[in-house]
């Protein structure tokens, strides 16, 4: 695979429908050796053989990091998305056998706060599910917010209340319940750090709001698993391996150098992490910017691109690559 | 403005104003400048929800250009030491979005980041701002025993009398500088001493 990832052979050993849109996946390794260690937040990306297609979606680890016998995901099936979810929902089964990389953890705990505040929303709740386990079990001080649509699409709403009691508070749109979030961040204690991971609407809201009211940048964390948007096709020429691919509507240019048999390096395939960086040799035409890494100066610049999210219209480019 | 030389040696900004809804500043002497220089770049209404705690020193100067911000209070207290209590308590009573500005001495902004770190304030999000004395807080690495005020190379030890070497590693948990004896070798050695820390 890539730069700081490795590969787990695994076993699909559950299967277990959560409610009418989510669906939780255990894998276990095929030797039968324990998994390796992973710490709150991280995720893996699963490796989906669809027949000519590979697909590469990352999903966070929601297990316990004390357990690693098996790690468990929750995929939210997406029917307008680009097929990964919808893959996993309908032809993963027990026993099949798949490739995971190493967790990697771009969520992870700061674990000098003093409280942790986390806030959810919908499947946005799986990193939270292996943090809260974690900060159970050393008798850390947590709060979590969750946000759902209804009560049944709260995804393991009442086993977190269950587990954890009034530490966890949910709210849910169709009863127009709504985080009190100006009166919520300005009353918690100092040394606290702030969690969001949810749609982006609202990952920028609680950004924005915890920047007005004070809270340092280094106190707050977000994690974003933006899908990269499909767009019109376009061609792009890499220097160094001295190809030239055209991307497709549906896929992103990182899957399509990947494809072109070029193994570039990845972590998030989500624009947050600065892994797959590429210069941009010439172009000719107008870069569709989706990722969370470079500055706007840098965009602007047109010298590099984020492959995992980012597009281009017009005539030609060149990459590194 | 102290020169960068080690990676352990703090380096210090500009006081700017930060958004939040509370603000916490602790000076010493002319540290009030660094104070009075934000205050002319502060939106309106900045030094309403302010909390200023001064320790101005034997020249007593800068107070009336302080209580001219009219900040919600204003403290004075003779040394760091006394004024501590108050700092610890305004920090173990506060809650996000109170902002951290430290302005004066490296004794003063070390030793109120110490109170800072343990209150669970990250030092990265502290704004620090050096004026004044470049006086050291020195720590004997021998006896232990902390110098304040430590202006000349090599300086004495306040506790054992060793003369120490001021060293430039700085140590963030203890707010102060390493000193290390300077003859250990053979004590009869004396180096001259020059003023360099003023
Ligand atoms: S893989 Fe993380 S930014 Fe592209």
């Amino acid at each position: 695979m890539s730069t700081g990832t490795t590969k787990l052979d695994v076993v699909v050993s559950d299967v277990v429908p959560v409610n009418e849109l989510v669906t939780r996946f255990h894998f276990r390794r095929r030797d039968g050796q324990l998994l390796p260690t992973f710490s709150g937040g991280a995720h893996v990306v699963v490796e989906m053989r669809d027949g000519e297609r590979t697909r590469l979606n990352p999903y966070s680890l929601m297990g316990s990091p004390l357990d690693t016998r098996e790690y468990t995901i929750s995929v939210r099936r997406d029917d307008a998305g680009r097929g990964g979810s919808l893959f996993m929902h309908r032809h993963v089964r027990r026993g099949h056998e798949m490739v995971i990389s190493y967790p990697v953890n771009l969520f992870s705990l700061d674990l000098r706060a003093r409280k942790h505040l986390m806030l959810a929303g919908g499947i946005g709740i799986t990193p939270f599910m292996a943090q809260t386990a974690q900060l159970a079990a050393d008798g850390g001080n947590f709060e979590l917010h969750y946000t759902c649509r209804t009560a049944s699409l709260g995804t393991y709403a009442d086993l977190l209340r269950q587990r954890y009691e009034r530490r966890v508070r949910l709210y849910h749109d169709d009863r127009d319940e709504r985080i009190e979030l100006d009166r919520l961040l300005s009353s918690q204690p100092l040394g606290t750090h702030l969690y969001v991971c949810g749609p982006s609407g609202m990952i920028g809201w609680v950004c924005d709001r915890a920047a007005a009211l004070g809270w340092p940048a280094e106190t707050v964390h977000f994690e974003h698993f933006a899908a990269p948007q499909p767009g019109a096709p376009f061609d792009v020429t890499l220097a160094v391996s001295g190809k030239t691919i055209r991307v497709g509507e549906q896929q992103s240019l990182l899957e399509a150098i990947e494809a072109a048999g070029v193994d570039p390096p990845y972590l998030c395939r989500g624009g947050v992490c600065g892994q797959c960086e590429t210069n941009v040799i010439a172009h000719d035409g107008n870069f569709i910017h989706n990722d969370h890494w470079l500055s706007e100066e840098e965009h602007r610049s047109c010298k590099k691109i984020m492959p995992c999210v980012s597009r281009f219209e017009g005539r030609s480019l060149v990459l590194e690559r | 403005m102290a020169a960068k030389s080690i990676i352990s040696r703090p380096v210090y900004g500009t006081l700017s104003p930060q958004p939040g809804k509370h603000h916490l500043f602790v000076a010493d002497a002319e540290g009030a400048l660094a104070i009075t220089d934000l205050a002319a770049k502060a939106p309106d209404g900045f030094f309403a929800d302010a909390h200023i705690i001064f320790i101005p020193g034997n020249e007593g100067q800068h107070v009336a250009a302080l209580e001219a911000l009219k900040p919600a209070q204003l403290y004075q207290g003779p040394t760091f030491a006394s004024a501590l209590p108050r700092l610890k308590q305004t920090l173990a009573n506060a809650h996000m979005g109170l902002r951290l500005y430290l302005a004066g001495t490296e004794g003063l902004i070390g030793q109120a980041m110490q109170a800072a770190l343990e209150a669970g304030i990250d030092h990265t999000s502290i704004q620090t701002e050096h004026r004044g004395s470049l006086a050291r807080r020195v720590q004997c690495v021998h006896c232990k025993g902390i110098t304040e005020n430590v202006t000349t190379q090599p300086a004495t030890c306040s506790h054992c009398g060793l003369l120490l070497l001021v060293r430039d590693h700085y140590s963030r948990r203890l707010a102060a500088f390493q000193g290390v004896c300077i003859n250990a070798e053979d004590r009869s050695e004396i180096p001259p001493t020059e003023e360099i820390f003023r």
